[in-house]
């Protein structure tokens, strides 16, 4: 084989295998962005993976450093892309903690809202995008059709259709109107027999469960060492959830559940979403039911924000897991340093090690159940 | 049409001008149906899909097949720095002169096939195991880590899925006593029932054996949900990971001219060739009407499933397939005995 064919240094203990190296990416139709992972491979099993981060970097944090917080504003959107309202919310949210602005209830409802809305459309995404990496070509259209109707309705209010910038220090931008309300609902009443559908034809089809139960399991202690949250350690059994346990914006007056399955297999992670989708069906549902009248934005801030001096932080719970933003003020108009604390990043980082020992395919069906968003990771 | 194209084609025209008429009317038959077989799928791909498929080029997308043609050949045909050229030049031809070849024993009508051969089974699965060579010398040659796993994958997978359909062949020859395709054909005249898929009596399992058939035919043919050696969300484009233009576009013809091939050898074994169920129409509209919708069953399940696991296709094959298709063997066997001594 002339593909490097050369004596690894033994990898492990045991004697030492004819291994070579499998350059994954960055340009790799399974790793959707420029995400490469360095495989060292004995045959079509994986040794080892390093997943190579940067090839996206942007400077989001040093961004932060040099520009007002309402001119940063839109940057977080564009961290994590496919779940922008939740970024945005992170961020409006720890200004709104540091500078104490009161945000009308209406506002917070819309914020919810919203950004369910959103992570029903990411979900959708790694849905169709997973299925892809397993070969089943077909319900990735199905995805984009729903997710279609959910860019529309946010198009209505935000003016963009991904990276939206809705969210304002004080509230949002603008009200909801009644197309979006109508819309909204009419989502609800639409995606809850769709989900049921994409039950019966996918999660149930038997190349699928083949392919996924009990593959690459990842155990709790392993989420804890790598930091990984999200769906990822609620497929691995551990009940965690920012909306749960350090409740934000309106989401305590919310009746939800929050779906873990304790294989911690690529099953599990499916499931997880899968059930996260329905989750935030009743959640939209509640909001719309329940949204106060009102203003949506607070009165009287300020033109330009200067936070009082301090380190401020505020977490949400994002499509992929906990992302955090972390803002240190020293008085003046830009802040002194932004931290943002992604998920995806901790989720790869466990790659490594889960990957361990697997076979290529299912190697690459863990990394899709992961659901990485690469310029999330690089930031 | 139809007809006088069979009377044109009768053993009565001398010899070489059959012979050139079939060798046109093969390559003819074979590059329209690779062609159009693309603009079929990703139709079908579009229809499955809630999208229209292929619009722009021609009514209805038809002349995208021509669009796709003149792109592919008007692209440079590179041969990679490193590779083995002689190799690497010679993998597409072999991919595609077996199927050439192995059309010629196919009955599209009553006196239609280019050469009545007694052996005419045999043939075929002669030359398919060509087919896999091709595959793996592409892939060899190619110098590139996927298309080695690609290559290596494609020989596993075709030795374990040759067997159950070897196997499968056995069976119907024994059954129908011959290795010649008219023949075997000929047997199944008469109302559907008399086709080779219903005739219970002589193999009970019989609908087993064509669905082994079927599975084998996906399996060899690489289509998904067995499609290993392409795989393009795991090894890019597998096998033809290198291959640029038409050495692409070969291999890419290859694919549906097996798919052809496989389809019209099920429906010659299977559903009674160009026999037809009512007694009307000419054989070669009854040979092309259930061979596209074999073709069509083909292309409905590759936008249906997702891929399956390689050590799963493997234990579907040693651990299913062929235990099943022996037992059907045997059943079979034992059956003509019985039926022979009553």
């Amino acid at each position: 084989m002339n593909a490097q064919a050369s004596i690894s240094p033994s990898p492990a203990a045991g004697p030492p295998k004819e291994t070579f190296v499998l350059n994954l990416g960055p340009q790799h139709p399974a790793t959707h962005g420029v995400l490469r992972v360095k495989m060292t491979m004995d045959g079509e099993y994986l040794v080892r993976a390093e997943p190579v981060c940067g090839y996206v970097h942007r400077m989001q944090e040093k961004m932060g450093e040099n520009r007002t917080y309402a001119q940063y504003l839109p940057n977080t959107s564009r961290i994590d892309y496919l779940s922008a309202m939740n970024y945005t919310h992170a961020f409006v949210g720890a200004v709104e903690r540091a500078a104490r602005i009161q945000v009308p209830p209406r506002a917070e409802y819309i914020r919810v809202i919203t950004s369910e809305l959103n992570r029903i459309s990411s979900h959708l995404v790694w849905w169709g995008a997973f299925l892809l990496d397993l070969g089943g070509f077909t319900p990735l259209l199905y995805a984009f059709d729903d997710r279609e109707k959910i860019l529309d309705l946010l198009e209505g209010i935000t003016g963009s259709r991904l990276t939206y910038c809705y969210y304002r220090f004080g509230g949002v931008c603008n009200d909801v109107d009644e197309v979006f309300l109508k819309g909204a609902r009419q989502f609800v009443a639409h995606m809850r027999p769709r989900l049921k559908m994409y039950r019966q034809l996918v999660t149930e089809n038997i190349i699928l469960r083949k392919r996924l139960v009990g593959i690459g399991p990842i155990s709790p202690e392993l989420c804890r060492q790598y930091g990984a949250t999200g769906p990822v350690l609620r497929g691995s059994g551990v009940a965690y959830d920012v909306r749960k346990a350090e409740p934000y914006g309106a989401y305590p007056e919310f009746d939800f559940d929050i779906p873990t399955f304790p294989e911690g297999d690529s099953m599990a992670r499916y499931l997880v979403r899968m059930e996260e989708m329905a989750q935030s069906l009743r959640i939209i549902e509640q909001g719309l039911a329940k949204l106060p009248a009102g203003p949506v934005r607070a009165e009287k801030l300020p033109r330009v924000l200067k936070l009082p001096a301090g380190d401020y932080c505020y977490a949400v719970e994002a499509a992929r897991g906990r992302f955090l933003v972390r803002i240190v003020s020293d008085r003046k108009e830009i802040p002194y340093r932004v931290k943002l604390r992604t998920p995806c990043l901790s989720n790869l980082s466990l790659f490594e090690e889960a990957s361990r020992g697997l076979l290529l395919p299912d190697a690459l069906a863990l990394l899709g159940s992961l659901d990485l968003v690469i310029p999330d990771i690089d930031r | 049409m139809i007809q006088a194209l069979e009377k044109l084609l009768s053993p009565l025209w001398p010899e070489p001008l059959r012979l050139v008429l079939f060798v046109v009317g093969m390559v003819l038959f074979v590059a329209l149906n690779a062609m159009y077989l693309v603009w079929v799928e990703r139709k079908g791909a579009g229809r499955f899909q809630r999208r229209p498929g292929p619009t722009e080029v021609g009514p209805a997308g038809l002349l995208q097949p021509v669009a796709d043609g003149i792109k592919l050949m008007s692209k440079q045909l590179i041969v990679p720095a490193g590779v083995d050229s002689t190799l690497f030049r010679i993998a597409p031809l072999l991919v595609m002169a077996p199927v050439l070849m192995s059309l010629a024993v196919i009955p599209f009508g009553q006196d239609l096939a280019a050469r009545n051969i007694n052996a005419g089974l045999l043939m075929i699965f002669a030359l398919g195991s060509i087919n896999v060579m091709a595959l793996m010398l592409g892939g060899w040659s190619s110098r590139n880590k996927y298309a080695i796993i690609s290559a290596a994958r494609v020989v596993s997978q075709n030795v374990a899925y040759e067997i159950p359909m070897l196997l499968v062949v056995i069976t119907m020859a024994m059954v129908t006593g011959t290795l010649n395709l008219n023949e075997i054909v000929r047997q199944q005249s008469g109302p559907f029932w008399h086709w080779n898929l219903f005739r219970l009596g002589l193999n009970p399992l019989m609908p087993v054996t064509f669905l082994i058939f079927y599975i084998c035919m996906l399996a060899e043919t690489n289509r998904a949900p067995f499609d290993m050696a392409e795989a393009e969300s795991e090894l890019v484009a597998g096998a033809y990971t290198e291959y640029a233009g038409m050495g692409f576009g070969v291999f890419f013809m290859a694919e549906y001219a097996n798919i052809v091939l496989g389809c019209s050898l099920a429906t010659v074994l299977f559903l009674g060739g160009w026999q037809s169920p009512i007694g009307r129409l000419p054989g070669l509209v009854w040979f092309l009407l259930k061979m596209y919708f074999l073709v069509f069953s083909v292309v409905w399940v590759r936008w249906t499933f997702p891929r399956t696991q390689f050590y799963g296709l493997l234990n579907l094959s040693w651990k299913l397939l062929i235990p099943l298709s022996l037992f059907t063997l045997i059943l079979s066997s034992a059956m003509l005995k019985i039926l022979r001594a009553l």
